[in-house]
């Protein structure tokens, strides 16, 4: 690892691009598959509910997402949308791959997102761990949870 | 940062009052997410508008009492304010609903559902937004050309007209579709453009693909092994009908996220492999032979354990008249289980064309019922007591189990039929 990329306290530093600004932090929920929004979420309880996906049955809400994108209903939006209404959305969302699912759902979910990092973060993240997400300098700080 | 032009502007500042400002600020917002660089003009939107639920109705009371502007306004514009809504520029029409109004309490809905419901349908008549209602609106009167720029939701609908057509839409969602509806624009972004559209996966067939069943399998077994990217399908020696690429698009847009597939010698931007591919060159090639098929049937039977059905399901996506034939001729001379029932769904238009054939009546003189605007998933509506669905749909088989907490059978339409008339379920991998 280089030394720019690490922080202090023993924080990794990710550089990525804005989708929706701002600046927020919490404990990350990492899953390498994709998330289908309508059918595939549950938007009154902020849970995954698809058959087979490894977070069946996990909540997202106050977490900063951390997911290889998504894929599904064009219901997407709609789903992710109303979370936010239900005060059970993410804090944040961290992806991979840009698709108009995942872009007009993080804008209508006004929630910090980023993609297009110079490294992924699916390799990088572990749930549990500490996020800050400043969305409007690109950059994303990883505090590792402590190994137990 | 997008660019604008003059006239999009003009509807950013104001100039063509606040319905088509808010609806342009939200398109712009939405293509600085994307990474556009500009709009581009459509003339064909297939959304939502308005749609509301009990749930959305209770809570934007506080608003108009929660009517259709200030749900148009708040939810579909993401406005913070409720702003009058202007009669649409562009031709739009209304994708499914939540209930058939002519049977909301069959679906298990309630009248104040059901007044809701007749309530946003005036309005969006007032908006000039045709009431399809349907999730195949290609089969009820907007079927785009090759190379027209489109805004469609719907994830079988875009992946048809991307597909089979050669239309140019991406996956657009409630609030872009409702924003371009007011302003005639979308972000020029992915496949509204060449580069965008040349395959990026190839998957080569190695077993016969002709049945509905088998068209489906192969769409759902795809959607798994490219995900959101593009497939280059080969090796397939027959010739789909639309039915098939309906069913096939279907299920691989809800695997995985496939918007637009190529077929070689089939779809029209695939003449070639070559010319499928364009500048690409394939990520990865995958094999579909018979132990994929025998996993893929596996996988979407995973869900029924109990050989006793009470319910069946057909019309997803909506059926054809087609496949309304179909069934009336598979039910001729049998009836449907005194324990089963059968519901098939459908848009009105193509109700409408079976009524006057005579397949309405056919189908319920056998105990089955032809339903319009939504489906099971979309309208979260089985009969009462409902424990083990059989469906011919793999798109249907992906998402109703999960959202229902049911068990669920797929197979063909006839062991479908057949499910319905024993009771029982007797469908194999054949």
């Amino acid at each position: 690892m280089s030394v720019d990329t690490i922080g202090r306290n023993d924080t990794i530093i990710l550089h990525g691009r804005k989708v929706v600004g701002g600046v927020t932090e919490g404990e990350a929920l990492v899953t390498h598959d994709t998330i289908s929004g309508w059918g595939g979420i549950n938007s009154m309880t902020g849970t995954v509910i698809e058959t087979r996906h490894e977070l069946r049955g996990v909540s997202f809400k106050d977490k900063i997402l951390v997911f290889p994108g998504a894929k599904g209903s064009s219901g997407w939006s709609a789903a992710f949308h109303t979370t936010r209404l239900t005060k059970t959305a993410p804090k944040a969302m961290l992806f991979n791959v840009m698709t108009t699912k995942i872009a007009l759902g993080a804008v209508v979910m006004r929630i910090p997102t980023m993609t297009e990092f110079d490294r992924d973060p699916l390799d990088l993240i572990e749930t549990g761990d500490w996020v800050k997400v400043d969305a409007d300098r690109g950059t994303v700080e990883i505090t590792k949870k402590a190994k137990t | 940062m997008v660019k604008l032009a003059d006239d999009e502007k003009a509807m950013l500042d104001g100039k063509e009052g606040p319905g088509k400002q808010k609806a342009m600020e939200l398109l712009v917002r939405y293509a600085e997410a994307l990474g556009a660089e500009r709009f581009v003009a459509t003339n064909n939107i297939a959304g939502v508008p308005g749609s509301s639920t009990l749930f959305l109705k209770d809570y934007y009371k506080d608003h108009q009492g929660g009517n259709y502007e200030a749900i148009f306004s708040l939810f579909d514009l993401d406005s913070d304010e409720v702003v009058p809504v202007p009669k649409v520029t562009a031709y739009s029409c209304h994708l499914q609903g939540g209930m058939d109004p002519n049977e909301y309490e069959v679906l298990g809905k309630t009248r104040e559902a059901f007044e809701h419901q007749q309530q946003d349908e005036a309005a969006v008549a007032d908006l000039g937004i045709q009431i399809m209602k349907t999730c195949t609106p290609y089969l009820a009167g907007n079927v785009p050309v090759k190379g027209e720029h489109c805004a469609w939701m719907e994830s079988s609908a875009v992946v048809f007209c991307n597909s089979v057509i050669g239309g140019r839409t991406n996956t657009e969602g409630r609030e872009s579709t409702s924003s371009a509806m007011l302003t005639g624009r979308v972000p020029d972004w992915g496949f509204h453009r060449d580069e965008y559209r040349f395959g990026t996966h190839a998957i080569e067939v190695e077993v016969p693909i002709e049945s509905m069943m088998d068209w489906g399998m192969l769409g759902y077994f795809t959607g798994y092994a490219v995900e959101e990217n593009i497939p280059v399908i080969t090796g397939v020696n027959y010739q789909p009908n639309l039915i098939r690429h309906k069913h096939f698009g279907a299920a691989a847009a809800s695997s995985g996220g496939v918007e637009l597939y190529h077929m070689v010698g089939i779809t029209p931007e695939a003449p070639t492999r070559e010319a499928a591919f364009g500048r690409n060159k394939p990520v990865e090639t995958i094999k579909y032979g018979p132990a994929e098929r025998r996993e893929i049937y596996d996988m979407l039977n995973s869900n029924g354990t109990s050989e006793d059905v009470d319910f069946v399901m057909l019309g997803c996506p909506h059926a054809s008249i087609e496949q309304i034939w179909e069934v009336a001729n598979l039910l001729d001379g049998k009836k449907v289980g005194p324990n089963t029932r059968l519901w098939l769904f459908t848009s009105r238009s193509v109700k409408s064309m079976a009524d006057t054939n005579g397949y309405t009546k056919a189908i319920r003189d056998a105990g089955g019922l032809i339903l319009t605007d939504t489906c099971s998933a979309i309208g979260l509506a089985v009969p009462k007591g409902t424990k083990v669905v059989a469906l011919d749909s793999a798109k249907q088989s992906h998402y109703l189990p999960a959202m229902m907490g049911i068990e669920a059978w797929f197979g063909t339409t006839k062991d479908c039929i057949d499910a319905a008339v024993t009771g029982r379920w007797h469908g194999e991998l054949r």
